[in-house]
Order: structure tokens, then C-alpha cells, then sequence
């Protein structure tokens, strides 16, 4: 490995340039934005300016309120996504394996799927109030479906032939599911997860923003009462991070996963 | 099951009593053995079966797909089995890898020498978990028989047996066809198995590579002592191959032919075009 450090130095300096250039457009859109902002073109009324937002960001870093807000909302995230991902996984595992549990509930929650799960937010409140309860059931409920339908996906689609290998060579049904069939769905499954955290941030953004009393969207709501334009851009900016932040490491975990996958294997 | 009368019915018996013949035969000078001679070098009857088939029948609601089959196959013996397609040889090689069970008739495979029935089967496609590395690929032939280091030795040790000891670590997805079908045969021989059944395992292989694995194959059985029933739809390869080629037509055994030439046979020899030659008219006798 050493042998090669100055052919890695290089290669590591390629990637970073390669990744690099995702964040050029939106480089130059801050910097139109800006310019636009001084020279008067976008009213500060319509939208804050980036170096406005810079200084909200600093002065509510500063103040300890925008730590403890991004704390809470990722606290809510990350647990509701536990509790929505596992049921669906269970679930996903369940219904691929077996013919009758798969008869038993399949049914039932495609319909429920058919429901946007948004539209349960006057119920929501309704039985849990504003407290922590409703988003951890919004999220829990809008990350289930696409960790659910892609994990039964991925298992119905793992190759008839390696399960009848696996058998021929006496393999154990414990055996079978994790050497041939989790593995196969694996690729699935991690689309479903990147589905899912998409959908986590967006439930808890609409949920905080209707009923929290505190988190990012509940900071977003209070700026917008006292017409703290660029707290409110802010906001929106962190969870355009948090999202980006969310999908880096599937990503990152799916390449440890799936090296072996033809479509992560770097030449 | 009647494994063990079969072992007991084909050990050599032992010399209680001296038969007529023996005395004859003892008592003769040796140039006159002639009404005696000695057994022609593959006399099946004198070594262990491997398995045999009993009246064997297998049915898919009306559609007959083997009509008692009667089959002795003894141990060490290549043999290959030919018929057209939907004949009902792939559903032969099922029953004996026990992956399907007759619908009458009796199969009985014998038991390897430790005791355990070792069949093996090799699939036309290689069949090689995409997310394993090779080795780890290979190890999958000794699940329930070997773990950990002991597992991957004999792993290593046969994969450098088909050529393939530097891709221990690759994934197969950089193998080429010929190589990952080579892994595959690996992973089939690793716990050495008693029968080696394979499934047109050659048939999706470009021309020179099907001819290199066929030497390796060859030369493999050759080395180790398993029973090889090659299924295939090729006679230029059954030939080649075989100690004995068996023709299947419409659920029956149509021939059953010896193919009693030296090894190692050279593509295109007189001796088996004239085999060769044979098959293809049991085949398309009519047409002829």
C-alpha cells in the first residue's frame, strides 16, 4: 500500500475534485443570490441575503437555541426512522419468506399505503396532541412503507437458482437467509432506506411545522411570527443538509455492503 | 433403502470355498486360459454401484417424463447421458440429487465411504454467490462438513486444482465465464463427493473454453475417484468423456453404449466419429 501513496494522494486529490464539482452550481447560485441581495435586486422583505443568514446562523449558534433545535428534530428523525424502518423490515422479511403471513397482512397494508400519511395529521393531533408522540408516529409511519415494499421486493427477487444451490448444498434455512437471501435483497433494501430518509425529513419539516414547540421547524415557524426572514432560510438550509448529510452515509454504508456488487467496485 | 445389501452383494466374497472354475482355472497352464480369460478391463459387475435405478418413473400430471428406468452405475464410472430436449435427462439428474422424487420405482444411491451420500451437483450456470468472495464461494460445498481454516485450505487447495489459486479473493463478478464455471466445478469437488452429477455444465461456454474444461474436467476425475454422470446435449462431448454413454428418448433408455477407448481421446478420431456416428442414428433412426 505505501509503494503506491503518491498514485493514492493523486487519486484521493481526483475524488475530491470529482465530488467537488457537485457543489460548484450551488457555489455560484449563493454568489448570484448575494449580489442580487446588495445591489438591491431581491428585497429583504422577499428574501435574505446569504451573508444574513450567515450571521443568523452564528448568532443563533452562539446563543445555543440552533444546537438544541437541530438536536431535537435529529433525535426525532433518527427514532422515529428506527421504529417505522424496523416494523417495515420485520415486516418486508416476513411476507418475502413466508407465503401466509404475506397473504395474511399484504392486503391490509398496501391499503394503508394508499393513504398519504400526511393526511393523518388532524388525527394525529388529535390523539397525541402536540407532544413528541405524533411526529415519532408520522415519521414512523412515512419511513415503514419504503423499507417495507423494497425489502419484500428485494427477497422475492433473490435468484430462485442460488436458493435451490444453497439447498442442493445443505444449507440450513438460517443459513439460507443470511448467506443467500438477505444478502441478495440487501440492494433493495438499501433503496428503500434512501427512500426513507427522504420521507423521514419531510414528515418531520410538515409535522414540526404544524404542531411542535420546539426543533428546526418550530424555530422556522417563531422567525417566521416575527418576520426573521433569514432564521426562516436558515432553517430550510439545515434541513437541506441534514438530508444531504442523511443520504451521504447510506451511500457510504451501501458501499461497505455491496463491494461486491459490479456497480460499486472502483477499477 | 437397500444400500447395504447392495455393498454387502458387491464386496468381494471371501475365498471360503475354491469354485470349479477357480480349479480349473488354477490347474490350467497359462496358455490355455483361453475359456477363462481374464475380465475385460471395465466389467461393471465387478465394482461397487454407485446407483441404480429400479423401475424408476417419473410423471408431471399425465406427461410421462421417464417410463421405467432400469440403470446400474457402478462406482468410478463416467458416464454421460444424451437425449434431445424436455427428454427427461435433466429430470434423471434430479432424482439423483434427490431435488425430485419418482413417481414409483426404486432409486438407491450408495453411500460414499464415510458413510455420508455425497452428491453433488454442477448447474449449467455457475450458480456462485455474487456478494462471496471466491474461497468463500468454494467454502460453500463444505457447509456442515468443514469450518474456519480447515475450510478455507481444502477450499485453496482445490481451487489451485482448476487453475484458479490467484483469484481466491476476487469477487465472481470479475470472473470470466469459463472461470467462474471452473469455481463452480471447485465448489462441487471440495468436500469430495461420491457422485458428481453435472447439468450441462459446458453449455453455455464459447467453443475453446468448453474444450479446456473438458480436459480439466478429464483429468480431475481422473485424480479423484467420483462417479461422474455428465447430462448433456452434445455427443462429440459425451463421447469424448464418457466410459459409457446412455441415450434417453421419450422417458425410455434408447441405447446404452460402452466406450471402451483409451484416454486421453483426441478430438475427431475415427474410432469416435464411428460412436459419434452411432448415437446420432438411435437420435434420428427415421430420418436416416
Amino acid at each position: 500500500m505505501m509503494k503506491y501513496t503518491g498514485q493514492s494522494l493523486l487519486r484521493s486529490g481526483a475524488t475530491i475534485l470529482r465530488n467537488g464539482t457537485g457543489w460548484l452550481l450551488p457555489a455560484l447560485i449563493v454568489l448570484a443570490w448575494e449580489i442580487a441581495a446588495r445591489t438591491g435586486l431581491i428585497s429583504p422583505n422577499v428574501m435574505a441575503a446569504p451573508s444574513a443568514v450567515a450571521e443568523a446562523f452564528w448568532r443563533l449558534l452562539l446563543s445555543g437555541e440552533l444546537v438544541r433545535n437541530i438536536g431535537v428534530s435529529t433525535a426525532r428523525a433518527l427514532s422515529g426512522f428506527v421504529i417505522g424502518g424496523s416494523i417495515g423490515l420485520v415486516f418486508g422479511l416476513a411476507n418475502g419468506l413466508s407465503g401466509l403471513s404475506r397473504n395474511l397482512t399484504d392486503t391490509t397494508l398496501q391499503m394503508v399505503r394508499n393513504i398519504p400519511h400526511l393526511a393523518l395529521i388532524p388525527l394525529v393531533i388529535l390523539w397525541f396532541g402536540i407532544d413528541e408522540e405524533a411526529k415519532l408516529f408520522l415519521v414512523a409511519l412515512g419511513v415503514f412503507f419504503p423499507i417495507y415494499v423494497n425489502t419484500l421486493l428485494g427477497i422475492q427477487s433473490v435468484d430462485p437458482q442460488l436458493v435451490e444451490m444453497g439447498r442442493v448444498y445443505g444449507m440450513s434455512r438460517t443459513t439460507l437467509f443470511f448467506r443467500v437471501i438477505l444478502p441478495g435483497a440487501l440492494p433493495a433494501i438499501f433503496v428503500g432506506l434512501r427512500y426513507a430518509l427522504g420521507i423521514m425529513w419531510l414528515t418531520l419539516i410538515v409535522a414540526e411545522t404544524i404542531a411542535a414547540s420546539s426543533g428546526l421547524g418550530y424555530m422556522a415557524m417563531q422567525a417566521r411570527e416575527f418576520l426573521l426572514i433569514d432564521v426562516v432560510v436558515l432553517s430550510i438550509l439545515i434541513y437541506a443538509l441534514l438530508g444531504k448529510l442523511a443520504d451521504s452515509f447510506a451511500r457510504l454504508l451501501e458501499r461497505l455492503t455491496l463491494q461486491w456488487h459490479p456497480a460499486f467496485q472502483t477499477a | 433403502m437397500s444400500v447395504i445389501a447392495l455393498d454387502q452383494q458387491t464386496k468381494p466374497a471371501r475365498p471360503v470355498k475354491e469354485t470349479a472354475e477357480a480349479r480349473a482355472l488354477r490347474e490350467t497352464p497359462p496358455g490355455q486360459w483361453f475359456p477363462y480369460a481374464a475380465p475385460k478391463p471395465r466389467d461393471h459387475d465387478n465394482r461397487d454401484i454407485a446407483f441404480s435405478f429400479r423401475g424408476v418413473s417419473r410423471k408431471f400430471g399425465d406427461k410421462t417424463v421417464l417410463d421405467n428406468i432400469d440403470l446400474d452405475v457402478p462406482a468410478g464410472q463416467f458416464i454421460a447421458v444424451i437425449g434431445k430436449s424436455g427428454c427427461g435427462k435433466s429430470t434423471l439428474l434430479r432424482l439423483l440429487t434427490g431435488l425430485d422424487k419418482p413417481t414409483s420405482g426404486t432409486l438407491t444411491v450408495n453411500k460414499g465411504l464415510e458413510g455420508e451420500n455425497r452428491t453433488r451437483i454442477m448447474f449449467q450456470e455457475p450458480r456462485l454467490l455474487p456478494w462471496a468472495r471466491i474461497a468463500r464461494n468454494v467454502e460453500v460445498g463444505l457447509t456442515g462438513i468443514a469450518k474456519g481454516t480447515e475450510a478455507r485450505e481444502k477450499s485453496l487447495a482445490i481451487l489451485s486444482e482448476v487453475g484458479l489459486a490467484d483469484r481466491a479473493e476476487e469477487w465472481p463478478s470479475v470472473l470470466s465465464g469459463g472461470q467462474r464455471q471452473r469455481v463452480a466445478l471447485a465448489r462441487a469437488l471440495v468436500a469430495h463427493p461420491y457422485i458428481l452429477a453435472l447439468d450441462e455444465p459446458l453449455g453455455a461456454l464459447d467453443a475453446l473454453t468448453r474444450i479446456e474444461m473438458q480436459h480439466l474436467l478429464e483429468s480431475i476425475w481422473q485424480q479423484q475417484t467420483f462417479t461422474a454422470v455428465l447430462v448433456t446435449h452434445d455427443v462429440a462431448e459425451a463421447v469424448a468423456l464418457a466410459d459409457r454413454v446412455i441415450v434417453i428418448d421419450h422417458g425410455r433408455i434408447a441405447l446404452d453404449l460402452d466406450i471402451p477407448l483409451e484416454r486421453p481421446r483426441r478430438h475427431g478420431s475415427p474410432e469416435l466419429a464411428r460412436l459419434e456416428g452411432k448415437i446420432l442414428d438411435t437420435l434420428f433412426g427415421e430420418h436416416h
